[in-house]
């Protein structure tokens, strides 16, 4: 399902923007890296296998491959005859760095007013910040993220595989295709300007809100859940298990009920709820108002109950229960789900550099009952050069083999 | 035209946020976006989860359910009622785009289905976002978007080694699927213009997250590499960790040369550290890095966390000052990009409303109006925008279709 499939895109980003075109590709546009002669210097960021990088073949693959070098006049050059058959530019160049390029959103909108061009920034193009170095670390630190996550006093945590250029990449997706929109009834394209920061502000959930109502400030508490009881009581969210651990959280509510009621007679099938615990009538269980004491009463016998079981027993348990948790998966266990494997997430994709296939997570959605597919490998260092340059915008292949500006 | 969606109508059933907050992004660029409620079953974030305003609990005082639904209109519909369904039909008639995000299986129950809505809507494109997705084996299972945020992985990669997972706050990877859901439906949109054909996207929220941690799904498939939390290190930058500040601050700070860490070594005004030969490299710094730790963290402690970041930024090193939920609202870049927007709301007052991270240079998004209370909107969605009679639309509320 190519529901992009008329559009074509060039994608000038480092890492905090590759997300985007992969996005776009995914639905069928033709997105086209540029790459400095000699290649992307992101192609050599970590996991590495061999000589390759995952994080560049992750999140390049469905694109195609151009080296071109921008700097110069006849670069310049190049480049404007291959925006003149494009929609979007993307772009993750520090603030500024376009104009210093003569490629300022002024001056391609004038070569292509339909352009939507997408400048991706770890703080935006305007502002105080605008100038300032963040990588992921910056970044989730001045989303407020990393606040939220980590022992209670204790140091803010990232989560360990950077996750701004996620964020960053996929709203830049959304605000490209909102210009898409526009464009679409106008004819007019325009300059999406997107902040990293502002982006992983999406993730911190309704977090913001406790201080904008009330003036109360979430904190980070490690493994509890708080801000749900009327008396500060905090419930338990991760327990060790035989393999690892379980993210299990007594809810209240109709599903809450459910899930308790259910867990106790598992328990109890296995002679390890108590009696006490098996008198408690969870429908009038109130776990807003409920008291810490209670919550720790109850939370023993389950931890011990938890201990006994491995990530998989708990999984197929609040399956065929249908309790709420999960297990915290690891990407092992991921790799061996049932679900993705029952939906065809998974897809094998030739890897040239490693001379094998690596399983990729495929497609993000199923459209009209079709997943979204990877077509195309991640690209070589200028890997479509003829292609692009020769076939399809017709210049002769002695211009582009002699020229320094697109060796490979 | 005035906003980028301006002619985009979207119909939401459903709640909490991973439906909801992708109309609101929606609505905030221009597209007119109604929120079907009923008021036996409203947005479970209207009376589940704290903040309240006051801390008092009713219908309309949620600070949850204000956060995602701003820019929306409002309406109740009884689903339960055949002439509740058969209104629903005709929203769904009048709109471009219908999320829904209930368990799979629910809104067929309830006559509303994709095969059943293209009947009368062929072009219809419709979004479901679930747990899982619309298929196999655990399509059904009910999950909250916090505890799935484990079971993709992410919990597990947060915290610090030996120690346990930790968690992400919310429903972390229910903002992905809201990404990648608002990016399935503007594609959509887009490619109805073009071709008239509507489109049914099925969006598991588990896989979506997944796209966030793909290099080191990949790294699992490469050399069978298991990818675990390592607190706040990272291979390819030392020092890179929050270092404490005064009044319970901290200040995120890398260096990822040895140039930067020189440039950071001066700009601390540490000689004593440029001498000091074990962190002269990268290599040396990563095998020094508790001690290397301690050694900033000693000097940033005494520190003022904002003022620190805005001095090493002028030296050239990387830093950040970690932001708690009220310095966001103080954040001079935040309130240059003006991602806050106050409004006025009937129970809640003047309060704030967040703006999504991009903005467009020609049609800038903003917050149109404050989130709806319950059933706030039914008059003017179904006598003005439906046309339904008035004499109607009485004996339908008489019979209890708008309850």
């Amino acid at each position: 399902m190519k529901l992009l499939k008329p559009y074509r895109v060039l994608d000038l980003t480092g890492p905090l923007g590759f997300l985007t075109g992969r996005i776009l590709a995914d639905l069928g546009a033709d997105v086209i890296k540029i790459e400095p002669p000699g290649g992307d210097p992101s192609r050599r960021l970590p996991p590495l296998a061999g000589p390759e990088s995952l994080y560049w073949l992750a999140y390049n693959a469905n694109k195609r491959s151009v080296t071109l070098d921008i700097s110069g006049d006849e670069g310049r050059g190049l480049f404007l005859k291959l925006l003149a058959t494009s929609d979007f530019v993307i772009e993750s160049f520090q603030p500024g760095t376009l104009e210093t390029l003569g490629l300022s959103y002024d001056a391609l909108s004038k070569e292509q007013p339909a352009l939507i061009l997408v400048s991706i920034t770890p703080f935006g193009e305007q502002g105080p910040y605008r100038d300032f170095q963040a990588s992921d670390l910056e970044i989730m630190a001045a989303s407020g993220a990393m606040s939220l996550a980590g022992e209670r006093g204790g140091e803010p945590m990232r989560i360990t595989v950077p996750q701004a250029p996620m964020w960053a990449g996929a709203e830049a997706a959304m605000g490209a295709l909102t210009a898409l929109a526009y464009r679409g009834v106008t004819g007019r394209g325009q300059h999406v300007d997107v902040s990293a920061q502002a982006a992983v502000i999406s993730a911190l959930a309704h977090a913001p809100a406790f201080w904008d109502l009330n003036r109360v400030n979430p904190e980070r508490d490690g493994i509890y859940v708080t801000g749900r009881n009327v008396n500060g009581a905090k419930m338990r969210a991760f327990w060790q298990c035989r393999d690892g651990w379980i993210n299990f959280i007594i809810y209240g509510g109709a599903a809450g009920r459910h899930t308790n009621q259910q867990l106790v007679g598992w328990m109890d099938e296995k002679a390890m709820a108590p009696e006490w615990l098996k008198q408690i009538d969870w429908s009038t269980f109130d776990v807003t108002t409920t008291t810490q004491g209670f919550v720790d009463e109850i939370e023993a016998p389950i931890a011990e109950f938890f201990s006994t079981l491995t990530k998989q027993q708990f999984l197929d348990g609040v399956l065929h229960r249908q309790m709420l948790g999960y297990p915290v998966s690891t990407v092992e266990d991921i790799s061996n789900d049932r679900q993705l494997a029952a939906r065809y997430f998974w897809q094998d994709v030739p890897c040239p550099g490693l001379d094998s296939t690596l399983k990729y997570p495929g497609g993000f959605a199923i459209i009209n009952g079709e997943r979204l597919r990877i077509r195309r490998p991640a690209p070589r260092v200028g890997e479509h050069n003829h292609e692009v340059f020769v076939e399809e915008l017709g210049l002769s292949a002695f211009e582009i083999e002699d020229s320094q500006l697109v060796s490979a | 035209m005035k906003d980028a969606l301006d002619q985009v109508k979207v119909v939401e059933f459903g709640g909490y946020a991973a439906g909801p907050c992708i109309g609101k992004y929606l609505a905030n660029f221009g597209a007119k976006v109604v929120h079907v409620e009923s008021a036996q079953h409203p947005d479970g974030f209207r009376l589940q989860y704290p903040p309240f305003k006051d801390g008092e609990v009713g219908v309309n005082r949620s600070g949850c359910f204000a956060f995602f639904n701003d820019s929306k209109y409002g309406v109740t519909l009884n689903l339960k009622h055949p002439q509740g369904v058969k209104l629903a039909r005709r929203l769904v008639e009048w709109a471009d785009v219908v999320i829904e995000n209930m368990r799979p299986g629910a809104i067929e129950r309830l006559g509303l289905g994709y095969e059943k809505l293209r009947e009368h809507n062929s072009d219809l494109i419709m979004l479901s976002t679930s747990n899982m997705g619309q298929t196999g084996p655990h399509a059904a299972h009910p999950g909250f978007g916090s505890q799935l945020s484990s079971l993709a992985g992410f919990t597990h990669l947060t915290g610090e080694p030996g120690g346990p997972p930790h968690l992400l706050y919310g429903p972390y990877i229910d903002f992905i699927a809201v990404a990648y859901g608002g990016i399935a439906v503007l594609a959509a949109l887009d490619h109805r213009r073009r071709t008239g054909e509507g489109a049914f996207i099925d969006l598991s929220q588990y896989e979506a997250g997944l796209q966030f941690i793909s290099s080191a799904l990949l790294n699992y498939s490469a050399g069978d590499v298991i990818a675990n939390r390592a607190g706040n290190r990272d291979t390819a930058a030392a020092p890179h960790g929050c270092y404490p500040c005064q009044d319970a601050q901290w200040c995120a700070i890398s260096c990822w040369d040895d140039e930067e860490w020189l440039r950071f070594c001066r700009a601390a005004e540490k000689q004593e550290w440029i001498m000091d030969a074990r962190f002269d490299t990268l290599a040396g710094r990563k095998n020094n890095e508790r001690e290397l730790n301690e050694m900033i963290a000693d000097w940033t402690r005494d520190q003022h966390a904002a003022s620190l970041m805005r001095h090493l930024q002028s030296c050239g090193v990387h830093a950040a000052a970690v932001n708690t939920m009220r310095d966001l609202f103080s954040d001079p870049q935040i309130s240059w990009r003006k991602i806050w927007q106050v409004r006025e709301h009937s129970e809640l007052g003047r309060h704030h409303y967040r703006v999504v991270s991009y903005q467009l240079s020609e049609t800038p998004g903003s917050i149109q109006q404050s989130a709806p209370c319950l059933g706030q909107d039914n008059e003017q969605v179904f006598l003005e925008w439906l046309g339904l009679p008035r004499t109607e639309y009485q004996e339908l509320q008489e019979q209890g279709v708008f309850s």
